[in-house]
Protein backbone atom coordinates (compact mmCIF):
# COMPACT_ATOMS: atom_id res chain seq x y z
CA UNK A 1 0.00 0.00 0.00
CA UNK A 2 1.37 3.59 -0.90
CA UNK A 3 1.53 5.87 1.68
CA UNK A 4 -0.93 8.07 0.70
CA UNK A 5 -3.17 5.11 0.60
CA UNK A 6 -2.34 4.16 3.74
CA UNK A 7 -3.74 8.08 4.80
CA UNK A 8 -6.71 7.53 2.93
CA UNK A 9 -8.01 4.40 4.51
CA UNK A 10 -7.07 6.18 8.30
CA UNK A 11 -9.19 9.13 6.78
CA UNK A 12 -11.79 7.00 5.67
CA UNK A 13 -11.76 5.08 8.46
CA UNK A 14 -12.88 8.37 10.75
CA UNK A 15 -15.71 9.23 8.53
CA UNK A 16 -16.94 5.94 7.64
CA UNK A 17 -20.24 6.11 9.67
CA UNK A 18 -20.87 9.71 8.72
CA UNK A 19 -20.54 9.62 5.13
CA UNK A 20 -20.67 7.89 2.07
CA UNK A 21 -17.30 8.58 0.96
CA UNK A 22 -14.60 5.73 -0.86
CA UNK A 23 -10.77 5.39 0.00
CA UNK A 24 -10.80 5.89 -3.87
CA UNK A 25 -12.10 9.47 -3.50
CA UNK A 26 -10.10 10.23 -0.77
CA UNK A 27 -6.72 8.99 -2.29
CA UNK A 28 -7.44 10.96 -5.24
CA UNK A 29 -8.04 14.36 -3.39
CA UNK A 30 -4.47 13.73 -1.74
CA UNK A 31 -2.66 12.65 -4.99
CA UNK A 32 -3.98 15.95 -6.38
CA UNK A 33 -2.97 17.98 -3.84
CA UNK A 34 0.53 15.91 -2.85
CA UNK A 35 1.26 15.07 -6.28
CA UNK A 36 0.15 18.05 -8.67
CA UNK A 37 0.31 21.03 -6.02
CA UNK A 38 3.10 19.80 -4.14
CA UNK A 39 1.55 20.58 -0.71
CA UNK A 40 3.39 18.22 1.73
CA UNK A 41 1.51 15.46 2.85
CA UNK A 42 0.62 16.78 6.16
CA UNK A 43 -0.74 19.26 5.02
CA UNK A 44 -2.62 17.42 2.25
CA UNK A 45 -4.14 15.17 4.80
CA UNK A 46 -5.05 17.93 6.83
CA UNK A 47 -7.07 19.95 4.10
CA UNK A 48 -8.54 17.25 3.34
CA UNK A 49 -10.13 16.27 6.57
CA UNK A 50 -11.11 19.52 7.13
CA UNK A 51 -12.95 19.17 3.76
CA UNK A 52 -15.06 16.02 4.91
CA UNK A 53 -15.37 17.32 8.52
CA UNK A 54 -17.64 20.50 7.10
CA UNK A 55 -19.43 18.27 4.93
CA UNK A 56 -20.43 16.42 7.94
CA UNK A 57 -21.27 19.00 9.88
CA UNK A 58 -18.93 17.78 12.12
CA UNK A 59 -15.92 19.05 15.05
CA UNK A 60 -12.26 18.12 14.62
CA UNK A 61 -12.90 16.88 18.08
CA UNK A 62 -15.22 14.74 17.38
CA UNK A 63 -12.96 12.60 15.32
CA UNK A 64 -10.86 9.19 16.36
CA UNK A 65 -11.83 6.87 19.76
CA UNK A 66 -14.79 9.10 20.89
CA UNK A 67 -12.64 10.31 24.11
CA UNK A 68 -9.46 10.27 22.61
CA UNK A 69 -8.50 6.97 23.77
CA UNK A 70 -5.05 5.95 22.38
CA UNK A 71 -4.99 3.38 19.85
CA UNK A 72 -2.61 0.53 21.66
CA UNK A 73 -1.02 -2.69 20.83
CA UNK A 74 -1.76 -5.43 22.86
CA UNK A 75 2.10 -6.10 23.86
CA UNK A 76 2.25 -2.11 25.16
CA UNK A 77 -0.60 -2.87 27.79
CA UNK A 78 0.98 -2.35 30.89
CA UNK A 79 -1.17 -1.02 33.30
CA UNK A 80 -4.59 -1.67 35.01
CA UNK A 81 -7.56 0.82 34.27
CA UNK A 82 -6.74 2.70 31.20
CA UNK A 83 -9.08 3.37 28.77
CA UNK A 84 -7.69 2.17 25.06
CA UNK A 85 -8.60 1.63 21.91
CA UNK A 86 -7.46 -1.82 19.97
CA UNK A 87 -7.71 -3.70 16.76
CA UNK A 88 -7.46 -7.17 17.71
CA UNK A 89 -8.37 -10.91 16.40
CA UNK A 90 -10.17 -13.09 18.48
CA UNK A 91 -8.32 -16.28 18.65
CA UNK A 92 -10.15 -18.20 21.19
CA UNK A 93 -13.37 -18.21 22.66
CA UNK A 94 -13.95 -19.88 26.31
CA UNK A 95 -16.58 -21.02 28.29
CA UNK A 96 -18.02 -17.94 30.54
CA UNK A 97 -18.12 -19.53 34.39
CA UNK A 98 -20.45 -16.90 35.38
CA UNK A 99 -23.50 -15.65 33.92
CA UNK A 100 -22.22 -11.93 34.41
CA UNK A 101 -19.87 -13.09 31.43
CA UNK A 102 -21.09 -12.92 28.18
CA UNK A 103 -18.24 -14.05 26.40
CA UNK A 104 -14.16 -14.75 27.74
CA UNK A 105 -11.38 -15.47 25.32
CA UNK A 106 -8.20 -14.18 24.31
CA UNK A 107 -7.36 -11.31 21.66
CA UNK A 108 -4.77 -11.27 19.32
CA UNK A 109 -2.56 -8.76 17.51
CA UNK A 110 1.14 -8.48 15.91
CA UNK A 111 2.10 -7.97 18.98
CA UNK A 112 1.24 -10.47 21.00
CA UNK A 113 -2.37 -11.71 23.02
CA UNK A 114 -4.62 -10.78 26.05
CA UNK A 115 -7.39 -11.73 27.36
CA UNK A 116 -10.79 -10.57 27.40
CA UNK A 117 -13.70 -10.27 28.69
CA UNK A 118 -17.10 -9.37 28.04
CA UNK A 119 -19.92 -8.30 30.52
CA UNK A 120 -23.73 -9.73 29.68
CA UNK A 121 -25.06 -6.68 30.90
CA UNK A 122 -23.14 -4.49 28.85
CA UNK A 123 -24.99 -5.48 25.81
CA UNK A 124 -22.27 -5.86 22.84
CA UNK A 125 -23.15 -7.94 19.63
CA UNK A 126 -21.23 -11.06 20.14
CA UNK A 127 -17.49 -11.93 18.61
CA UNK A 128 -16.99 -14.34 16.42
CA UNK A 129 -13.71 -16.80 16.70
CA UNK A 130 -11.28 -16.18 14.38
CA UNK A 131 -13.39 -12.00 13.22
CA UNK A 132 -11.27 -9.12 13.48
CA UNK A 133 -12.84 -6.24 15.01
CA UNK A 134 -11.79 -2.25 15.97
CA UNK A 135 -12.92 -2.15 19.54
CA UNK A 136 -12.97 1.16 21.12
CA UNK A 137 -13.16 2.16 24.20
CA UNK A 138 -11.88 -0.74 26.18
CA UNK A 139 -10.53 -0.79 29.72
CA UNK A 140 -7.40 -2.90 30.73
CA UNK A 141 -6.93 -4.45 33.95
CA UNK A 142 -4.72 -6.40 35.62
CA UNK A 143 -4.76 -10.12 38.09
CA UNK A 144 -1.44 -11.34 39.38
CA UNK A 145 1.04 -9.58 36.68
CA UNK A 146 -1.20 -10.82 33.89
CA UNK A 147 -3.48 -8.00 32.47
CA UNK A 148 -6.43 -8.51 30.57
CA UNK A 149 -8.87 -5.87 28.78
CA UNK A 150 -12.89 -5.62 29.62
CA UNK A 151 -15.42 -4.86 26.89
CA UNK A 152 -18.19 -2.20 28.80
CA UNK A 153 -21.54 -0.63 28.10
CA UNK A 154 -19.81 2.02 26.56
CA UNK A 155 -17.35 0.10 23.91
CA UNK A 156 -18.09 0.02 20.26
CA UNK A 157 -17.08 -2.97 17.76
CA UNK A 158 -16.79 -3.15 14.96
CA UNK A 159 -15.87 -5.82 12.71
CA UNK A 160 -13.13 -5.41 10.19
CA UNK A 161 -12.79 -7.05 6.70
CA UNK A 162 -9.07 -8.18 7.30
CA UNK A 163 -7.21 -10.59 8.78
CA UNK A 164 -4.77 -10.47 11.65
CA UNK A 165 -1.03 -12.92 12.11
CA UNK A 166 -1.37 -12.81 15.55
CA UNK A 167 2.37 -12.37 16.90
CA UNK A 168 3.52 -14.84 19.49
CA UNK A 169 4.71 -13.45 22.82
CA UNK A 170 7.83 -15.82 22.43
CA UNK A 171 10.89 -15.53 24.58
CA UNK A 172 14.47 -17.21 23.44
CA UNK A 173 17.09 -17.43 26.82
CA UNK A 174 20.26 -19.38 27.19
CA UNK A 175 22.44 -20.55 29.80
CA UNK A 176 23.56 -23.58 31.44
CA UNK A 177 20.76 -25.99 32.84
CA UNK A 178 21.61 -25.48 36.48
CA UNK A 179 19.03 -27.13 38.36
CA UNK A 180 16.12 -29.94 37.67
CA UNK A 181 13.46 -29.33 39.81
CA UNK A 182 11.32 -31.45 42.47
CA UNK A 183 8.29 -32.62 40.31
CA UNK A 184 10.04 -33.52 37.30
CA UNK A 185 10.84 -36.33 35.39
CA UNK A 186 8.06 -39.60 34.97
CA UNK A 187 5.06 -37.66 36.91
CA UNK A 188 1.47 -38.87 37.23
CA UNK A 189 -1.45 -36.34 36.20
CA UNK A 190 -5.17 -36.97 37.17
CA UNK A 191 -7.37 -38.20 34.83
CA UNK A 192 -10.63 -36.31 35.21
CA UNK A 193 -12.12 -34.74 32.22
CA UNK A 194 -9.81 -31.48 31.47
CA UNK A 195 -7.94 -31.85 35.00
CA UNK A 196 -4.34 -32.67 34.88
CA UNK A 197 -3.09 -31.79 37.70
CA UNK A 198 -0.02 -33.70 39.02
CA UNK A 199 -0.52 -35.64 41.57
CA UNK A 200 1.08 -35.98 44.56
CA UNK A 201 1.44 -38.83 46.73
CA UNK A 202 -1.43 -40.44 44.45
CA UNK A 203 -3.84 -37.70 45.55
CA UNK A 204 -5.20 -34.96 43.28
CA UNK A 205 -5.46 -31.20 44.65
CA UNK A 206 -9.29 -31.44 43.34
CA UNK A 207 -10.50 -34.87 42.95
CA UNK A 208 -8.48 -36.79 45.42
CA UNK A 209 -7.29 -40.38 45.52
CA UNK A 210 -7.06 -41.23 41.84
CA UNK A 211 -5.35 -43.24 39.40
CA UNK A 212 -3.61 -41.07 37.77
CA UNK A 213 -2.17 -41.29 33.54
CA UNK A 214 2.10 -41.27 33.59
CA UNK A 215 3.43 -38.07 32.17
CA UNK A 216 7.13 -36.58 31.37
CA UNK A 217 8.32 -33.48 32.12
CA UNK A 218 11.09 -31.05 33.78
CA UNK A 219 11.15 -27.93 35.08
CA UNK A 220 14.62 -26.79 35.10
CA UNK A 221 16.72 -23.65 35.88
CA UNK A 222 18.59 -22.11 32.68
CA UNK A 223 21.27 -19.77 34.41
CA UNK A 224 23.91 -17.51 32.03
CA UNK A 225 25.82 -16.10 34.88
CA UNK A 226 23.64 -13.02 35.40
CA UNK A 227 19.89 -14.17 34.97
CA UNK A 228 18.28 -17.47 35.56
CA UNK A 229 14.96 -18.10 33.97
CA UNK A 230 12.50 -21.33 35.03
CA UNK A 231 11.90 -23.36 31.63
CA UNK A 232 9.48 -26.73 31.65
CA UNK A 233 9.49 -29.17 28.88
CA UNK A 234 6.46 -30.95 28.41
CA UNK A 235 6.41 -34.57 27.59
CA UNK A 236 7.65 -34.02 24.06
CA UNK A 237 10.32 -31.72 25.02
CA UNK A 238 11.49 -33.13 27.70
CA UNK A 239 11.86 -36.55 25.18
CA UNK A 240 13.88 -34.13 22.99
CA UNK A 241 15.88 -33.01 25.89
CA UNK A 242 16.68 -36.33 26.97
CA UNK A 243 16.90 -38.97 24.53
CA UNK A 244 14.23 -41.06 27.15
CA UNK A 245 10.49 -41.55 25.76
CA UNK A 246 7.52 -42.05 28.06
CA UNK A 247 7.50 -45.90 27.71
CA UNK A 248 11.42 -46.04 28.40
CA UNK A 249 10.92 -44.01 31.76
CA UNK A 250 7.85 -46.21 32.69
CA UNK A 251 10.18 -49.79 31.90
CA UNK A 252 12.86 -47.78 33.74
CA UNK A 253 10.52 -46.85 36.88
CA UNK A 254 9.24 -50.46 36.39
CA UNK A 255 12.59 -52.58 37.00
CA UNK A 256 13.50 -50.23 39.72
CA UNK A 257 10.03 -50.06 41.49
CA UNK A 258 10.81 -46.11 41.69
CA UNK A 259 9.68 -43.49 38.95
CA UNK A 260 12.66 -41.33 40.62
CA UNK A 261 14.80 -42.94 39.01
CA UNK A 262 14.08 -41.55 35.85
CA UNK A 263 14.77 -37.82 37.50
CA UNK A 264 17.90 -39.34 38.22
CA UNK A 265 18.56 -40.70 34.86
CA UNK A 266 17.68 -37.26 33.02
CA UNK A 267 20.29 -35.20 35.07
CA UNK A 268 22.71 -36.66 34.69
CA UNK A 269 22.19 -36.75 31.11
CA UNK A 270 21.53 -32.54 30.88
CA UNK A 271 22.79 -30.90 34.14
CA UNK A 272 25.79 -28.36 33.46
CA UNK A 273 25.22 -28.83 29.83
CA UNK A 274 24.16 -25.09 27.95
CA UNK A 275 21.19 -24.93 25.87
CA UNK A 276 19.15 -22.03 24.30
CA UNK A 277 15.27 -22.57 24.41
CA UNK A 278 12.13 -20.70 23.25
CA UNK A 279 8.72 -20.75 23.77
CA UNK A 280 5.93 -18.28 25.27
CA UNK A 281 5.97 -17.64 29.37
CA UNK A 282 3.60 -18.71 31.64
CA UNK A 283 3.90 -17.17 34.98
CA UNK A 284 7.31 -17.02 35.92
CA UNK A 285 8.15 -19.95 33.57
CA UNK A 286 9.10 -20.40 29.49
CA UNK A 287 7.37 -22.96 28.05
CA UNK A 288 9.42 -24.47 25.93
CA UNK A 289 8.73 -25.43 22.16
CA UNK A 290 12.00 -25.45 20.74
CA UNK A 291 15.17 -26.30 22.24
CA UNK A 292 19.25 -26.46 20.81
CA UNK A 293 21.69 -27.87 23.00
CA UNK A 294 24.62 -24.99 22.30
CA UNK A 295 27.49 -27.78 21.93
CA UNK A 296 29.53 -25.73 19.54
CA UNK A 297 33.10 -24.66 20.33
CA UNK A 298 33.16 -21.77 21.94
CA UNK A 299 35.45 -18.69 20.21
CA UNK A 300 37.57 -16.93 22.58
CA UNK A 301 38.95 -14.92 20.25
CA UNK A 302 36.55 -11.72 20.53
CA UNK A 303 36.72 -12.15 23.80
CA UNK A 304 40.18 -12.24 23.90
CA UNK A 305 41.25 -9.10 21.99
CA UNK A 306 38.73 -7.24 24.38
CA UNK A 307 41.10 -8.43 27.35
CA UNK A 308 44.07 -7.60 25.96
CA UNK A 309 42.98 -4.77 24.86
CA UNK A 310 41.74 -2.73 28.75
CA UNK B 1 0.89 -11.72 47.25
CA UNK B 2 3.74 -13.56 49.38
CA UNK B 3 6.70 -12.64 47.43
CA UNK B 4 8.67 -16.02 46.53
CA UNK B 5 12.48 -15.35 47.11
CA UNK B 6 14.39 -15.21 43.86
CA UNK B 7 16.71 -17.84 42.94
CA UNK B 8 20.47 -16.49 43.24
CA UNK B 9 22.16 -16.44 39.91
CA UNK B 10 25.10 -19.00 39.56
CA UNK B 11 28.49 -16.73 38.89
CA UNK B 12 31.05 -17.59 36.57
CA UNK B 13 34.43 -17.05 38.37
CA UNK B 14 38.14 -18.40 37.52
CA UNK B 15 39.75 -20.50 40.48
CA UNK B 16 42.23 -17.98 41.06
CA UNK B 17 39.53 -15.92 41.98
CA UNK B 18 37.48 -17.63 43.52
CA UNK B 19 40.12 -18.91 46.26
CA UNK B 20 40.68 -14.76 46.37
CA UNK B 21 36.97 -14.72 48.16
CA UNK B 22 37.40 -14.87 51.96
CA UNK B 23 35.13 -12.09 52.34
CA UNK B 24 31.46 -12.78 53.79
CA UNK B 25 28.49 -11.22 54.36
CA UNK B 26 24.53 -11.02 54.61
CA UNK B 27 22.36 -8.59 53.31
CA UNK B 28 20.14 -9.24 56.53
CA UNK B 29 19.91 -9.74 59.95
CA UNK B 30 17.42 -13.05 59.36
CA UNK B 31 19.76 -15.90 60.53
CA UNK B 32 17.94 -17.85 57.12
CA UNK B 33 19.42 -14.72 55.10
CA UNK B 34 21.79 -15.96 52.07
CA UNK B 35 25.33 -15.72 52.92
CA UNK B 36 27.16 -14.04 49.91
CA UNK B 37 31.31 -14.43 49.36
CA UNK B 38 32.47 -11.07 47.97
CA UNK B 39 34.48 -11.49 44.98
CA UNK B 40 37.70 -9.56 44.55
CA UNK B 41 35.77 -7.78 41.11
CA UNK B 42 33.20 -6.29 42.98
CA UNK B 43 30.43 -8.78 42.90
CA UNK B 44 28.56 -11.08 45.68
CA UNK B 45 28.17 -15.09 45.14
CA UNK B 46 26.10 -16.87 46.85
CA UNK B 47 25.99 -19.39 43.84
CA UNK B 48 28.58 -20.55 41.45
CA UNK B 49 28.71 -22.45 38.34
CA UNK B 50 32.02 -24.62 37.69
CA UNK B 51 33.14 -26.68 34.90
CA UNK B 52 36.46 -27.78 34.45
CA UNK B 53 38.96 -31.34 34.82
CA UNK B 54 38.26 -33.28 37.90
CA UNK B 55 42.12 -34.20 39.32
CA UNK B 56 41.83 -36.29 42.46
CA UNK B 57 38.54 -37.17 44.17
CA UNK B 58 39.45 -38.34 48.02
CA UNK B 59 37.07 -39.83 51.33
CA UNK B 60 38.53 -37.48 53.80
CA UNK B 61 35.65 -38.14 56.60
CA UNK B 62 36.28 -39.75 59.87
CA UNK B 63 33.08 -41.19 61.38
CA UNK B 64 30.95 -41.09 58.16
CA UNK B 65 31.94 -40.53 54.26
CA UNK B 66 32.87 -37.27 53.56
CA UNK B 67 34.09 -36.76 49.87
CA UNK B 68 36.28 -33.96 48.80
CA UNK B 69 36.79 -33.47 45.20
CA UNK B 70 39.96 -30.66 43.23
CA UNK B 71 38.52 -29.75 40.00
CA UNK B 72 41.37 -27.67 37.69
CA UNK B 73 40.65 -24.53 35.51
CA UNK B 74 42.78 -23.98 32.25
CA UNK B 75 45.27 -21.44 34.48
CA UNK B 76 46.08 -24.59 36.74
CA UNK B 77 43.92 -23.21 39.85
CA UNK B 78 42.09 -25.69 41.64
CA UNK B 79 38.57 -25.36 42.80
CA UNK B 80 38.40 -27.72 46.39
CA UNK B 81 34.89 -29.42 46.90
CA UNK B 82 32.85 -31.02 49.68
CA UNK B 83 30.06 -33.39 49.83
CA UNK B 84 28.82 -35.67 52.84
CA UNK B 85 25.74 -36.97 53.88
CA UNK B 86 23.44 -33.93 53.55
CA UNK B 87 24.54 -33.56 49.88
CA UNK B 88 24.25 -37.14 48.84
CA UNK B 89 23.94 -36.84 45.30
CA UNK B 90 26.88 -34.65 44.86
CA UNK B 91 28.66 -37.19 47.45
CA UNK B 92 27.93 -40.47 45.30
CA UNK B 93 29.25 -38.53 41.92
CA UNK B 94 32.30 -38.10 43.42
CA UNK B 95 32.88 -41.48 44.67
CA UNK B 96 32.01 -42.82 41.67
CA UNK B 97 34.07 -40.47 39.24
CA UNK B 98 37.37 -41.76 38.18
CA UNK B 99 39.33 -38.49 37.56
CA UNK B 100 40.42 -37.24 35.36
CA UNK B 101 37.11 -35.92 34.12
CA UNK B 102 35.30 -32.67 32.73
CA UNK B 103 32.37 -31.67 35.12
CA UNK B 104 30.00 -29.62 35.87
CA UNK B 105 29.66 -28.21 39.21
CA UNK B 106 26.63 -26.36 40.18
CA UNK B 107 27.17 -25.21 44.24
CA UNK B 108 27.37 -22.89 47.41
CA UNK B 109 30.62 -21.15 47.92
CA UNK B 110 31.70 -21.97 51.52
CA UNK B 111 34.88 -20.17 53.79
CA UNK B 112 36.37 -21.66 56.70
CA UNK B 113 39.53 -20.75 59.15
CA UNK B 114 42.32 -22.71 59.62
CA UNK B 115 44.71 -22.79 62.69
CA UNK B 116 46.87 -20.54 61.20
CA UNK B 117 44.09 -18.15 60.48
CA UNK B 118 43.66 -18.72 56.96
CA UNK B 119 40.80 -18.79 54.98
CA UNK B 120 40.16 -21.21 52.56
CA UNK B 121 37.29 -21.02 50.39
CA UNK B 122 35.18 -23.88 49.03
CA UNK B 123 32.25 -25.55 47.04
CA UNK B 124 29.29 -27.30 48.92
CA UNK B 125 27.99 -28.91 45.70
CA UNK B 126 24.70 -29.18 44.91
CA UNK B 127 25.45 -31.13 41.74
CA UNK B 128 27.69 -32.34 39.96
CA UNK B 129 27.60 -33.98 36.33
CA UNK B 130 30.10 -35.11 33.56
CA UNK B 131 30.07 -33.28 30.68
CA UNK B 132 31.81 -32.68 27.68
CA UNK B 133 35.00 -31.23 26.10
CA UNK B 134 32.87 -28.47 24.57
CA UNK B 135 30.90 -27.49 27.54
CA UNK B 136 34.28 -26.58 29.39
CA UNK B 137 35.61 -24.86 26.38
CA UNK B 138 32.15 -22.55 26.54
CA UNK B 139 32.26 -22.49 30.20
CA UNK B 140 36.03 -20.65 30.08
CA UNK B 141 34.59 -18.66 27.14
CA UNK B 142 31.68 -17.32 29.32
CA UNK B 143 33.90 -17.03 32.52
CA UNK B 144 36.15 -15.03 30.66
CA UNK B 145 33.73 -12.76 29.66
CA UNK B 146 31.92 -12.79 32.74
CA UNK B 147 35.05 -11.88 34.75
CA UNK B 148 36.17 -9.30 32.36
CA UNK B 149 32.82 -7.43 32.41
CA UNK B 150 33.12 -7.35 36.34
CA UNK B 151 37.12 -5.77 36.03
CA UNK B 152 35.70 -3.06 33.64
CA UNK B 153 32.83 -2.23 35.95
CA UNK B 154 35.29 -2.04 38.80
CA UNK B 155 37.89 -0.03 36.74
CA UNK B 156 35.42 2.44 35.82
CA UNK B 157 34.41 2.84 39.40
CA UNK B 158 37.47 4.87 40.41
CA UNK B 159 37.94 5.60 43.74
CA UNK B 160 40.12 8.41 43.57
CA UNK B 161 37.88 10.32 41.58
CA UNK B 162 34.75 10.77 43.20
CA UNK B 163 33.36 13.25 40.51
CA UNK B 164 33.84 10.75 37.88
CA UNK B 165 30.00 10.33 37.53
CA UNK B 166 29.76 7.29 37.63
CA UNK B 167 27.81 5.52 40.27
CA UNK B 168 29.68 3.94 42.95
CA UNK B 169 28.71 -0.04 42.93
CA UNK B 170 27.85 -1.04 46.64
CA UNK B 171 30.05 -4.02 45.65
CA UNK B 172 32.84 -2.57 44.21
CA UNK B 173 33.06 -0.24 46.69
CA UNK B 174 32.70 -3.48 49.32
CA UNK B 175 35.83 -5.00 47.46
CA UNK B 176 38.03 -2.34 47.98
CA UNK B 177 37.19 -1.76 51.27
CA UNK B 178 37.93 -5.27 52.29
CA UNK B 179 40.62 -6.74 49.63
CA UNK B 180 44.14 -5.27 48.74
CA UNK B 181 44.65 -7.29 45.31
CA UNK B 182 44.88 -5.11 42.37
CA UNK B 183 41.96 -6.50 39.75
CA UNK B 184 44.49 -6.57 36.72
CA UNK B 185 45.42 -9.98 38.14
CA UNK B 186 42.23 -10.96 37.28
CA UNK B 187 42.29 -9.61 33.94
CA UNK B 188 45.55 -11.46 33.74
CA UNK B 189 43.50 -14.78 34.34
CA UNK B 190 41.08 -14.53 31.72
CA UNK B 191 43.78 -13.50 29.03
CA UNK B 192 45.97 -17.09 30.04
CA UNK B 193 42.41 -19.03 29.90
CA UNK B 194 41.47 -17.74 26.63
CA UNK B 195 45.25 -18.52 25.31
CA UNK B 196 45.08 -21.93 26.80
CA UNK B 197 41.86 -22.89 24.58
CA UNK B 198 43.86 -20.94 21.22
CA UNK B 199 46.63 -23.28 22.48
CA UNK B 200 44.69 -26.50 22.39
CA UNK B 201 43.14 -25.31 19.01
CA UNK B 202 46.91 -24.52 17.18
CA UNK B 203 48.02 -28.21 18.98
CA UNK B 204 44.57 -29.55 17.11
CA UNK B 205 45.12 -28.03 13.92
CA UNK B 206 48.84 -29.09 13.69
CA UNK B 207 48.15 -32.73 14.82
CA UNK B 208 45.57 -32.72 11.41
CA UNK B 209 48.59 -31.87 9.16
Amino acid sequence: MTDLRTHATEIHEQFADQLEVSVDEIEERLDTLVNEYKVPVSEARRSVTNTYLDEAGMERDDLGGGGGNEQVQLADVDAPEEWVDITAKVVELWEPRSDAVAQVGLLGDETGTIKFTKWSKSDLPTLDEGGVYHLRNVVTDEYQGRFSVKLNRTTVVEELDEDIEVGDEDVTVEGALVDIQSGSGLIKRCPEEDCTRVLQNGRCNEHGEVDGEFDLRIKGVLDDGETVHEVLFDREGTEDLTGIALEEAKDMAMDALDTSVVADEMRADVLGRYYRVSGPTFGRYVLVDEMERLSDPADPEAVLIKARSI
Amino acid sequence: MATTPTREVARRVFAGEFNDSTYTFKESDDERAPVYVLLPTGERANRVFVVGTLMETEDVGTDSEYWQGQVIDPNGDRFYMYAGQYQPDAAAMLRELEPPAYVAVVGKPRTYETDEGEVNVSIRPESISEVDAATRDRWVVETAERTLERVQAFEADAPDDPDDGATVDEYVAMARQQYDRPVENYRRLVVEALESLEADDELEASADD
